[in-house]
């Protein structure tokens, strides 16, 4: 897929959609409880801490489910692609919607072991992630 | 015990169609006639105007009249009104209405929900979609990864049951088949084909597992519930449908967090506000914007286990019309037409009343369920007669 809708950058989604220009993945960490918060904000859902910071996890993971998209909802869309919600490791309560690319779209099975890569468009830094070896 | 609760009386629903000329207004107002005349109630009594969404400025097909316009087009002398989207799915604008007669905010309730569609996407000029240049909120999450369409956010929730429960697609056919076949039997509904298992399995994927007939279509359709107090029921002529209970939860708003579509919570939730249980239940109306959703719905409800929804529908005997649980009777919004919600408790409601016509269930149902909402949204209704 070429073309990304771009999310509107904040002082919330910032650390997220940006980290990537440092090669990290970064969520939002709650120092009270180590929970994390995502989508990213300023306080904890656990525990209602105030103390929550960007932090960088590991960037590794596997695929908790997928979809191959075969519709193209956009002209410049390009299609199949696949579509997942990734587990990353060491990040309970957070599944993270991605891509897994660089692979046949039909190959993809969930447990599939993945690993971040970034895709940057204007100021933005798309976390996509590709199959390695288990 | 009639004072307690709230009551479904009218019910009514525009034409459905495709690229229809007829104003959404106007629509609505089809609706609303034919409610008011199955309730016996003139527009004068009605106190009260509940939606869902409220008027869409973005996106007007999706919901092009909101509550305080259709209470200025008609006259309305509204004590209550209510339209928004942060409730618990389509059908809470019916719970919400049935909280105000309980609490004597109102006596009788008009409850729509007007979908404009297809005629939107014919016409944009009249009714343009708002773009930005940027998304934000909860579509930041989704729309930089090409899942703009629901149908990519329940897919990933239908594949873990492919993958983890061994869900197949000749299973997941028969909420498709058994729409459409209900279908044939409404001279309302959009589509009036019956669907071929071979038809399923040869059609095109839109977001694996799901397929093109997985999916519901747009329409330009308006669909009303009146709900009335119980202390109002002398001014109604039809049968009185009470609202037996209700349910509707959220815990993760999001598309991407939650693990489980809210209708697991939901499901189990209603029957927590009731003395029935899912072995009373003679009829299922349940939300079908994708046929997986209404197979969760089974689960959800307790109809079957986690991960056995598969098992339960197979071969479709048991949900079909002379089935021991017909679902969807009218076609779903697969065979009827993207009514968006409100679809499930019309068709509840006419078949407890006996009206169903050629697709009344034979054996005159008393107790049904209607939900509305997939994903991170759910509300359930118990109809009874009683």
């Amino acid at each position: 897929m070429v073309h990304r809708a771009l999310p509107r950058l904040d002082r919330d989604n910032r650390a997220f959609w940006t980290s990537g220009e440092s090669g990290e993945l970064v969520l939002h960490r709650c120092q009270s409880c180590a929970s994390y918060v995502h989508p990213p904000r300023p306080v904890c859902r656990t525990c209602l801490s105030e103390n929550v910071v960007p932090e960088a996890v590991a960037g590794t993971g596997e695929v908790y489910s997928f979809t191959v998209n075969y519709q193209k909802w956009h002209p410049k869309m390009e299609v199949p692609f696949v579509i997942a919600r990734i587990q990353l490791d060491g990040v309970d309560g957070v599944l993270l919607t991605s891509n897994v690319v660089g692979c046949d779209p039909e190959s993809v099975d969930i447990g599939d072991r993945v690993a971040v890569e970034f895709e940057q468009h204007e100021d933005v830094f798309v976390p996509v992630f590709r199959r390695v070896a288990s | 015990m009639s004072g307690q609760f709230a009551y479904i009386s009218g019910v009514g629903q525009s034409q459905i169609g495709m690229r229809l000329e007829r104003s959404p207004l106007l629509l609505t107002l089809d609706a609303v006639n034919e409610a008011l005349s199955e309730a016996g109630l003139d527009i004068s009594q009605i106190d009260g105007v509940s939606t869902y969404p409220g008027r869409s400025a973005g996106m007007l097909g999706f919901s092009p009249i909101g509550a305080d316009e259709l209470i200025d087009a008609l006259g309305i002398k509204a004590r209550w009104y209510s339209g928004g989207m942060e409730i618990s799915s389509q059908l809470g604008a019916v719970v919400e209405a049935a909280a105000a007669v309980r609490s004597g905010m109102a006596r009788h309730v008009i409850c729509y929900r007007t979908v404009y569609e297809a005629a939107a996407l014919a016409r944009p000029d009249e009714y343009p979609m708002q773009r930005r240049d940027r998304v934000d909120n909860y579509s930041q999450w989704l729309a930089p990864f090409g899942a703009i369409s629901a149908v990519t956010w329940t897919a990933q929730y239908a594949m873990r049951h492919v993958k983890k429960y061994g869900l197949t697609r000749e299973q997941l056919a028969q909420i498709a088949l058994t729409d459409r076949a209900n279908a044939a039997l409404n001279p309302r509904a959009l589509v009036q084909e019956s669907l071929t298992m071979d038809e399923y399995l040869g059609a095109r994927m839109i977001s694996s597992p799901l397929c093109l007939y997985d999916c519901d279509r747009f329409s330009d359709a308006s669909t009303v519930i009146i709900v009335s107090a119980g202390d109002a029921l002398d001014e109604v002529v039809c049968q009185p449908v009470r609202i037996a209970a209700t349910a509707g939860s959220v815990d993760r708003l999001s598309w991407d967090q939650a693990e489980w579509m809210a209708c697991y919570a939901t499901g189990r939730a209603l029957w927590e506000q009731t003395d029935y249980t899912v072995d009373d239940v003679d009829t299922v109306q349940l939300y079908d914007g994708f046929s997986f959703q209404a197979l969760a719905w089974l689960e959800g409800l307790g109809f079957c286990g986690v991960g056995e929804g598969g098992n339960f529908i197979e071969g479709g005997k048991r949900i079909a019309l002379d089935g021991e649980l017909p679902l969807n009777t009218f076609g779903g919004q697969i065979g009827a037409g993207r009514l968006h919600g409100f679809g499930f408790a019309h068709e509840a409601v006419t078949q407890l009343r006996g009206n169903g016509g050629a697709r009344q269930i034979k054996a005159q149902p008393t107790v049904a369920v209607a939900t509305s909402g997939g994903g991170p949204l759910a509300t359930a209704l118990l109809l009874t007669r009683d």
